[in-house]
């Protein structure tokens, strides 16, 4: 078997990936190989045609094509080498791995250090209590994505979308655009999943109705979908009795969550986080095998593509760096713990041995003033709400770490109204 | 005669809800933004309100069928439905490069529709 020595490798060229490679390059490492299964770089992004990105790092509006058009300009420009067409089909315990492309065969690459960037998937139908039949034109909000804005095909005309995350709402005016009728959103929190700008400029500009604390209870069609019923659900989300509705549709959307893709991560043996579901990671993006890291959504899913491109380029910093034994490791440790307000968060643990930031959720919206924080007077800010949509950070720094009571070894980060 | 009218800014992820005060289609007063940008969008939000356009045109030839665009700025809100039918009217040939004016002025608007990526011919 031939095998491809590197000294880092990089699984997946999205935001993440592409610029991990950058990062890789940029902190000295020689050989870094990004591998995509793709035919073309850019992940998801290529299929996300619509304004919102780059804001923070460009300082201006692109679209995914663009954005990732940016950032694989620079990794060509930075030296980093690309292998498309090829996919990772196993990761062995010491992070090397296995892979297939048509023109090569199999191949075994060993790197120095590996970074994993493989990104997220929807949640399906089959993850969410929906009955009744399954004729054609159920379909996740980003397969129905792909379709219309890369194969050109409209998956039918009388739409109705299940879940109110960003995509779902993107897609709500996609297929308006597209010449398509979109009969409501339907929401079982009694929240918007997605950002406020999206419910605003993708469902308020077109009239489109949004039902907080509804549910799709089931589908009708045999061959081809006809319906469905909608309720409103109660607090223990049970629907309300005499709130059923049938709501003729051919096409019904899912946008009901994301989940971090990481069947090569279990294969490795890396340690998953059962609340984020991505590797443990520290705050240098180094999961339960020190050769190996990870970016972007498959640690856990950002809102941000710059959030990702950010995260990807730190990895591929550390794993440079660790490639050739330049990484601080050791020092203490601290494990970090969410407080009541906290859903998910990112990294579980850190050390002393760098500045740190924080990354989570919470769990309920807070429309007031608030106050994100660490204990042990750590960190502070206050803002003028928090929501389950947005990230949270909070920022340590190393300094502050290494002043600790050496009894401390945990740390807690939250949200509280002031 | 003051009026007030709340919008929701949509410049960037964090949506500031804007009370906005206007006096005879004059902005009077703006509150609840967070940066310079609320105000701006206030002001167009009164007078000529503008959206990004984001769709896609067929290709013949192409790598793809189908090719990303979008509108080099905002397209004003009431033309919004002629501009999706006058981008789904045309046909681009391949190889496209990313930035590639597809219409010009779409629809009088004086706004040029351009590719979102480059795209190579059929391999």
């Amino acid at each position: 078997m031939p095998e491809v020595p590197v000294d880092v490798a990089i699984v997946g060229a999205g935001p993440a990936g592409v610029a991990a490679g950058i990062g890789a390059r940029e902190a000295g490492a020689k050989e870094v190989l990004v591998l995509e299964r793709d035919w073309d770089l850019g992940g998801i992004l290529q299929q996300c045609i619509h304004p919102g990105f780059g804001l923070r790092t460009f300082k201006e509006e692109l679209t995914g094509p663009e954005f990732m058009h940016r950032w694989i300009e620079r990794a060509h420009g930075a030296g980093v080498r690309f292998s498309t067409n090829t996919m990772v089909f196993s990761m062995d315990d010491d992070g090397s791995l296995w892979t297939m492309n048509p023109h090569r065969g199999i191949e075994h690459v060993v790197p120095k250090a590996v970074v994993l960037a493989m990104g997220c998937r929807e949640r399906p139908a089959g993850a969410i209590k929906l009955t009744g039949t399954r004729g054609a034109g159920i379909y996740t909000a980003g397969t129905a994505q792909r379709f219309v804005n890369m194969e050109g095909l409209l998956p039918g005309k009388r739409v109705v979308i299940l879940g109110s995350g960003d995509i779902g709402l993107i897609m709500a005016r996609r297929m308006i655009w597209e010449g398509a009728e979109v009969e409501g959103v339907y929401e079982i929190m009694p929240w918007a999943g997605g950002l406020r700008r999206n419910v605003a400029q993708c469902l308020d500009d077109f009239h489109i109705p949004f039902h907080l604390e509804h549910a799709v209870l089931s589908t009708h069609g045999r061959d081809r979908l006809e319906g469905v019923t909608v309720a409103k659900i109660d607090a223990q989300r049970r629907p309300v009795e005499g709130t059923e509705r049938y709501v003729p549709c051919d096409t019904l959307l899912l946008a009901v969550g994301l989940i971090p893709e990481n069947e090569l991560s279990r294969m490795a043996g890396v340690a998953i986080h059962p609340g984020t579901g991505g590797p443990v990671v520290n705050q240098f993006l180094q999961t339960s095998k020190p050769q190996i890291f990870a970016a972007g959504n498959v640690v856990i899913v950002y809102d941000l593509a710059d959030n990702v491109s950010d995260e990807g380029m730190r990895a591929g910093r550390n794993a440079a760096l660790y490639a050739a034994g330049d990484l601080p490791c050791g020092g203490r440790r601290f494990e970090i713990k969410g407080g009541k307000a906290v859903r998910l968060f990112s990294p579980q643990w850190i050390t002393d041995g760098g500045d740190a930031t924080v990354f989570f959720r919470v769990v309920r919206p807070f429309e007031c003033r608030c106050k994100v924080f660490a204990d042990h007077g750590l960190f502070s800010q206050t803002h003028r709400y928090a929501r389950p949509g947005e990230m949270n950070e909070v920022h340590l720094s190393a300094r502050d770490l290494r002043s600790l009571d050496p009894g401390v070894t945990s740390l807690t980060v939250d949200v509280e109204e002031v | 005669m003051t009026r007030t009218h709340t919008f929701l800014c949509v410049s960037c992820p964090v949506g500031c809800s804007l009370t906005v005060e206007e006096e005879e289609g004059v902005l009077v007063a703006v509150s609840g933004e967070s940066c310079p940008r609320g105000r701006r969008y206030a002001e167009t939000e009164l007078k000529d309100p503008r959206r990004t356009f984001a769709g896609t045109v067929a290709v013949s030839g192409g790598a793809l069928p189908v090719c990303p665009v979008r509108s080099r700025g905002g397209i004003p809100k009431g033309l919004l439905a002629d501009v999706a039918r006058a981008v789904s009217q045309v046909v681009v040939e391949a190889p496209i490069v990313i930035g590639q004016v597809v219409i010009a002025d779409v629809c009088g608007s004086g706004i040029d529709i351009t590719a979102s990526r480059s795209l190579g011919g059929r391999p």
